[in-house]
């Protein structure tokens, strides 16, 4: 993809190349181009229109004569630009409090599960006493789905089997997280779309009870166009402080990253690539923007050198 | 926002009198299909086509345009492909009809499976689960409880035995008991991981030898809110296991699940059913014009 994309713009500035810098009418090919290539990628059409029009801007009189490949200029120039728009360096996650509490949002099957398994087994490992807690009361099996995740991560499992009231047990856990001396919960939660009313509401309402330290949206990698309306969705209801991108261990170009970051402007925390209880780690936003591009391949290959 | 009547309406004051969509119409059509998943080679192949049949036909009125926009559309969902299921049948076999459901981790295939069976059970047939995904955390038990809350019973080994001899024998069950359907499940799996996508064909493999003809489908299910990685998910999954009819879920949302246009076109795969909802009920069998209605209506729910 991006030898592809590279080609293509390469062969966009032939023409161009006579004539020294970047300009208007020479750019309009190119910047179709690249917002074509955003958009296979999955990141919204709007946002790719903001963001090549962006690169237009910052592509205008740059001199095309000093490099060898314009292609791999304008390239870089677009990969810098959306590192930049996505956050530049990695954030990290709050885990002060008395305990501190995060609360766990999501789509059905995003991951949201499976990341509270690797996120207490992180914590854990910073030395840190978890306990997660099961508040996912409508999926067949949730409870014991976080059971066997806390108990390959030797973390406690907080969950009240008979009790219909997400918010109640959530206020329980937390009684039971103090006496018991842990120092972070995580609360598990069903997954929901944002146009469920009712369910959007129990998760503002367990939002507005637990006063988390912090509220993450965890959201699939592969998701469409549809990314920006969900993530925004649940934002206005949460106002959530971070994103969790999972199943990145697959090959989509992931441009739901992208998306969701100019839209909500709120920081990509993590990522998730796998299955396993290790595979979790701290987004990089410039290694997602070379992805985004169909250049993961290039990174990897630098990495290696 | 637009509204289906907005873009049909827009495109039909646009064009009347000319012989060409123009540019504005077909920059609004554009979007349209792009914001739904449709995907950037599909959406230009639409739109080459509706140019060139407006150019042909010079259409008539304002209602025959918009049937034009939704033909050329729900054509690309149908060539080749058989015709839309009219309810939740199975061929009368000598042996189960065995259903074999794959795809990415996630996407719905265990609940998928619980709704196809009460379906069928509904219908008077007989149904068996496999519960063959032996490795995500709980899969096994998810699986029992949705036998139970269909009323269906379910082949299990437990966890973390092997996927193909649950499927052995299940596909064994299902002919010692007379089962119309055994569908099986199995664990969610990325289609870029050579060993899991092997192991799909091991599974179809060791029921062959019971049933030769089994799977007599396999079902691929695509996650509704899924960008253009869906398509490739569709051509690997196809690969490893001769896909033969898809699901897609959580359209209940505000995705559109356009992706699967370009799919069915260039796989020839017929999608069969859709996902609307978590409940027991919330399956339908697939309806190509109201999908494509679907793409132009905003979500009101
Ligand atoms: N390959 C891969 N699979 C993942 C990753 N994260 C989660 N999964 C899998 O995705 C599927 C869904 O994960 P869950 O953790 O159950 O998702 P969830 O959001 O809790 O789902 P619901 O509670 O039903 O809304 C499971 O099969 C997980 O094993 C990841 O990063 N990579
Ligand atoms: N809103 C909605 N949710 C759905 C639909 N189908 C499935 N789900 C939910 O999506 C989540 C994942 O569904 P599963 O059936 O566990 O998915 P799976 O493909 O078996 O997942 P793995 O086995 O972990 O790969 C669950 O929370 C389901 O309730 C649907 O059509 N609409
Ligand atoms: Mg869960
Ligand atoms: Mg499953």
């Amino acid at each position: 993809m991006f030898e592809n994309l590279s080609t293509k713009l390469d062969r966009a500035f032939k023409t161009l190349k006579g004539q020294g810098s970047i300009t208007d009418v020479n750019v309009a090919s190119t910047v179709k181009e690249i917002r074509r290539a955003l958009i296979d990628a999955d990141v919204n059409y709007k946002v790719a229109k903001q963001v090549t029009d962006k690169i237009k801007e910052e592509a205008l009189g740059q001199d095309v004569l000093i490099s060898v490949s314009p292609g791999q200029l304008f390239i870089k120039i677009v990969s810098d630009e959306l590192t930049k728009l996505m956050g530049g360096s990695a954030e990290p996650l709050s885990t002060e409090g008395s305990p501190a509490i995060i609360l766990i949002s999501g789509l059905q099957g995003s991951g949201k599960t499976t990341f509270s398994g690797k996120l207490a087994s992180l914590i854990k490992k910073q030395g840190k006493d978890v306990l997660l807690t099961a508040c996912d009361i409508y999926r067949p099996a949730a409870i014991d789905q976080l059971k066997v995740l806390g108990e390959q991560v030797g973390v406690d499992v907080y969950a009240e089997p008979e009790n219909k009231n997400a918010v109640e047990i959530a206020n329980n856990a937390l009684d039971y997280a103090k006496k018991n001396g842990k120092k972070v919960v995580i609360v598990d939660t069903a997954g929901r779309l944002a146009v469920d009313e009712q369910m959007m509401d129990e998760i503002a309402a367990l939002k507005k009870s637990l006063n988390p330290t912090e509220t993450l949206f965890v959201v699939d990698s592969m998701t469409g166009q549809d990314a920006v309306n969900t993530a925004k969705a649940f934002n206005d209801r949460l106002d959530f402080n971070g994103v969790v991108l999972t199943k990145l261990d697959g090959d989509t170009r992931g441009g739901a990253a992208l998306s969701i970051r100019t839209v909500v402007e709120k920081p990509i925390k993590f990522i998730s690539y796998g299955e396993k209880m290790e595979a979790l780690d701290v987004f990089h936003p410039d290694r997602m923007a070379q992805r985004i591009l169909g250049m993961g391949d290039v990174v990897s290959l630098v990495e290696r050198a | 926002e637009k509204s289906s009547q907005s873009i049909f309406s827009k495109i039909s004051k646009a064009i009347v009198g000319k012989s060409k969509v123009d540019d504005e119409v077909l920059d609004d059509l554009e979007e349209i299909l792009i914001t739904s998943d449709v995907g950037v080679d599909t959406t230009v192949k639409i739109i080459e086509r509706i140019e060139e049949r407006v150019a042909r036909d010079k259409y008539a009125s304002v209602s025959e345009l918009d049937k034009i926009l939704r033909e050329e559309i729900a054509s690309l969902l149908s060539e080749n492909n058989t015709e839309d299921l009219e309810d939740f049948v199975v061929p009368e076999l000598k042996t189960p009809y065995v259903i074999l459901v794959v795809g990415v981790n996630g996407v719905g295939k265990t609940t998928t499976i619980g709704k196809l069976a009460a379906q069928y059970t509904k219908r008077g047939k007989k149904v068996l689960l496999g519960a063959a995904d032996t490795f995500r955390a709980a899969a096994v038990d998810q699986l029992i409880l949705w036998g139970e809350r269909v009323g269906v019973p379910v082949v299990s080994h437990g966890m973390n035995t092997d996927p193909a001899s649950v499927a052995f024998d299940a596909a064994k069950q299902g002919v010692e008991t007379g089962a119309d359907v055994v569908i099986i499940d199995t664990a969610g799996r990325l289609h870029n991981k050579v060993n899991l996508m092997n192991e799909l064909s091991k599974i179809k493999r060791v029921v062959q030898k019971f049933i030769p003809e089994a799977p007599h489908d396999v079902l691929l299910v695509l996650d509704g809110s899924t960008g253009q990685n869906a398509a490739i998910q569709a051509r690997e999954f196809t690969k490893a296991t001769d896909v033969s009819a898809m699901a897609i879920t959580k359209l209940d949302g505000t995705a559109k699940g356009g992706v699967v246009i370009g799919i069915s076109d260039e796989f020839k795969i017929p999608v069969k059913y859709i996902g609307v909802g978590e409940q027991v009920d919330d399956l339908q069998v697939f309806n190509k014009m109201e999908f494509v209605d679907s793409l132009f209506n905003k979500s009101e729910k």
